[in-house]
């Protein structure tokens, strides 16, 4: 989904200690605005302008997250990856792609990128999913509970508690917090909450996500007076303590 | 040789002359030796009873039965001679010289003449042969193959039959070679007339009419002469093409008045946002609206763009892979789950009527967006209208289909209309003033048409009944179930 439309750069980025970026894409415009915006949040970025140059550098350098344009002059983006991948380097890699049909996405995630944007894409969209796809995270996938400030989360006997009293949420609020929570001080895009707690790919176009976060934020919020689940202008929420 | 059926007429001409001339050979050579054959049968006949004459009765039994035969009409050669070679009875008046030395059949045919023939009569031999039979040129001659024998008494007996037969057979053979060589020759000629003159002249006012085609004149179609033939069921294959294509191309020209409406509209906007912006001098917070105005107004062109795309991307075929077994019941729930807190903001009761399970033959993520645009539509369309608003999603399934339906208490569509509501860019005059694309109800009809179902509008009284048909799956071992 694209942005909402107001927000300031700096807002967006969590991060202090800023990311090791690889774009790698053809077109100079695309390629610049992308490195000078990833440099305004903090990030250091390295610029490849062919599928080439592009691998021999992602070969090479130890990347935090890949961008890498799906048309490339004279290597393809997918062989890029793919070939990165059979050469065993693992570093995440978002794919941007003017195609955005389903067949598309699955034969993009199927190459060996892990997450996959359309173009035109909002900035916010590609920074969240970015900074979400940064390996440094850290995998939280095998932690069972998750905690943010005095909101706690248990993954396997699914009970949520928010200053040690229990809030009861439906099967779908649980996992939405859930998601929110694993990347808690992370910007979460309604998109991004529509593909990981829906499953589904599409653009939702109206405000179906909004409200659903609106009233997951009232059942863990009521009655307390700090705010936890934030929502960032112009891209998304964020879960984050204070 | 500028034609095809100038070459194929004189390629066909050389390949049959050449299979004819064989074939006449082979026959001429094989009935030829059949009559020669025939001929020593009863030659070897002939000497077999003059043998049984001799031995009877001795040289004057054989001379007797020899002069009596000889008289018959349409005898055979008969000659007997004197160890001196002095004719004593027979038939052979004269004889081509060398003839009686050697014993046994003749080597070669040999000219001969009879007794009572008319002088200087001479009946034509086969040139070439001449030279071999005889030695003086007005001598009449015929040609004759014949078998000689020594009796014991140093007697020389000769027993021959004229070789006019098969000379004669051999002539007949020669005259029908040439006649049907000459008529063949004609064939061809007629085959290149009809084939040249008539058939390629088809062809050439086919690719005519195709240049004048091809050069602009789209409206134009390939004569068709009525006759039913190749070149008509060509022709009028062709030209189906031509009005799939015309069909296509006007389709094509809407869709782009329509894209260029829609799109002009919002880019029109666009750009005057901008320019006032530029006109007067703002502050920072005004410029930002004006900015924030300029993004929220492309990011919906680009939605408008995506199903477009998408839309053609459909109807042209998706890629087969992207279909497998999807559990409709799933779909149907997750979307009325999505919708649901959405259709409550605005007052509307979201129902999900959803017991049944379905699996049908698609792809999740496209019925899903099909289903979340009808239902974001009855929502829209429902939120509006007095009294209780409700939109339920409900799923029933047969053997046949499943029938996953949207039911909204909205303004409905009037009947006419209903047709043209699933048409890109349509949106009814009564919610042109709703925000949208006017693409969901074509993205909808799409995403059915690719699943080899259906869309279907209704009137549900008060409100629209909107229903996505899919045809069920038929399990293998449910079939098998059956009887009949």
């Amino acid at each position: 989904m694209l942005s909402d439309s107001s927000f300031q750069r700096s807002d967006l980025s969590s991060y202090t200690s800023g990311m090791k970026i690889l774009v790698i894409e053809d077109d100079r415009e695309a390629a610049d605005y992308l490195e000078k915006a990833l440099n305004e949040v903090g990030h250091t970025v390295h610029v490849a302008r062919d599928g080439e140059s592009g691998f021999v550098l992602a070969d090479n350098g130890d990347y935090d997250v890949m961008v890498v344009d799906r048309m490339l002059p004279k290597r393809d983006g997918l062989s890029v990856v793919a070939g990165l991948r059979s050469r065993g380097n693992d570093t995440p890699v978002l794919i941007l792609s003017a195609l955005g049909q389903v067949d598309d996405r699955v034969t993009g995630l199927r190459a060996g990128g892990d997450d996959y944007l359309t173009k035109p894409y909002a900035f916010s969209e590609l920074l969240a999913r970015v900074e979400v796809l940064n390996r440094r995270s850290g995998n939280k996938e095998v932690e069972t509970t998750y905690r943010v400030g005095d909101l706690e989360l248990d993954r396997l006997s699914h009970v949520v508690k928010r200053a040690g009293q229990e809030v009861t949420l439906q099967p779908r609020e649980f996992r939405l917090l859930e998601y929110l929570m694993r990347h808690a001080g992370q910007v979460v895009t309604r998109t991004m909450l529509l593909e990981n707690v829906w499953d589904y790919h599409f653009d939702p176009q109206t405000n179906v996500i909004d409200v659903h976060v609106s009233r997951l934020r009232s059942k863990i919020e009521k009655g307390f007076d700090t705010p936890v689940l934030h929502t960032v202008r112009g891209a998304g929420y964020m879960l984050k303590a204070g | 040789m500028k034609t095809t059926a100038a070459r194929l007429s004189a390629l066909y001409l050389l390949l049959f002359a050449g299979c004819a001339i064989l074939l006449v050979f082979y026959m001429t050579s094989l009935s030829g030796r059949m009559l020669v054959g025939q001929i020593q049968d009863t030659i070897n006949e002939e000497m077999a009873g003059l043998g049984r004459a001799y031995q009877r009765g001795g040289l004057a039994s054989l001379v007797r039965v020899i002069e009596m035969r000889s008289r018959q009409p349409g005898a055979n050669l008969y000659l007997i001679t004197d160890p001196q070679g002095r004719i004593l009875a027979g038939n052979v008046q004269s004889l081509q010289p060398g003839v009686l030395d050697k014993l046994g059949w003749t080597e070669r045919p040999f000219g001969y003449q009879r007794y009572g023939e008319a002088e200087g009569e001479r009946r034509a031999t086969r040139y070439g042969e001449e030279a071999t039979v005889d030695a003086d040129p007005t001598q009449p001659v015929h040609l004759a193959t014949a078998v000689v024998l020594r009796l014991p008494n140093q007697m020389i007996v000769m027993v021959g039959r004229d070789l006019g037969e098969p000379e004669r057979f051999r002539q007949v053979v020669q005259r029908a070679l040439i006649v049907t060589l000459g008529i063949m020759g004609l064939g061809a000629l007629l085959i290149w007339f009809f084939v040249g003159r008539t058939a390629l002249r088809r062809i050439d006012r086919i690719s005519e009419a195709s240049r004048r085609i091809m050069g602009g004149d789209l409206s134009g179609r390939l004569p068709v002469e009525g006759s039913g033939d190749e070149f008509d069921r060509l022709s009028e294959n062709l030209n189906e093409m031509l009005a799939r294509i015309a069909a296509l191309n006007e389709g094509l020209k809407q869709v782009s008045d329509n894209i260029a409406h829609d799109l002009k509209t919002p880019l029109t906007r666009l750009r005057n946002k901008a320019e006032s912006a530029l006109g007067t001098p703002k502050d920072t917070a005004e410029y930002r609206e004006v900015l924030e105005g300029t993004i929220a107004e492309s990011d919906q062109l680009i939605r408008t763009f995506n199903a477009i795309l998408m839309i053609s991307r459909l109807e042209a075929g998706y890629s087969a892979e992207a279909m497998v077994d999807v559990d409709l019941t799933a779909i149907a729930r997750d979307v009325a789950e999505l919708y649901e807190p959405a259709a409550e903001e605005v007052g509307v009761v979201l129902e999900s009527a959803v017991d049944v399970a379905a699996t049908v033959h698609g792809n999740r993520e496209l019925i899903g967006q099909a289903l979340s645009n009808i239902v974001d539509n009855a929502i829209k369309y429902s939120a509006d209208t007095d009294g209780e608003s409700r939109v339920v999603v409900s799923l029933t399934a047969d053997d046949a289909e499943a029938r996953l339906s949207v039911r909204d208490t909205g303004p409905g569509i009037p009947e006419d209309d209903r047709a043209r509501a699933t048409e890109r860019f349509v949106r009814l005059e009564k919610s042109r003033s709703q925000p949208g694309s006017g693409l969901g109800l074509s993205l909808a009809k799409a995403v059915m048409g690719f699943h080899h179902g259906r869309l279907e509008l209704a009137d549900a009284e008060p409100g629209l009944l909107v229903s996505m048909i899919f045809p069920m799956i038929r399990k293998p071992d449910e079939t098998a179930d059956r009887p009949g």
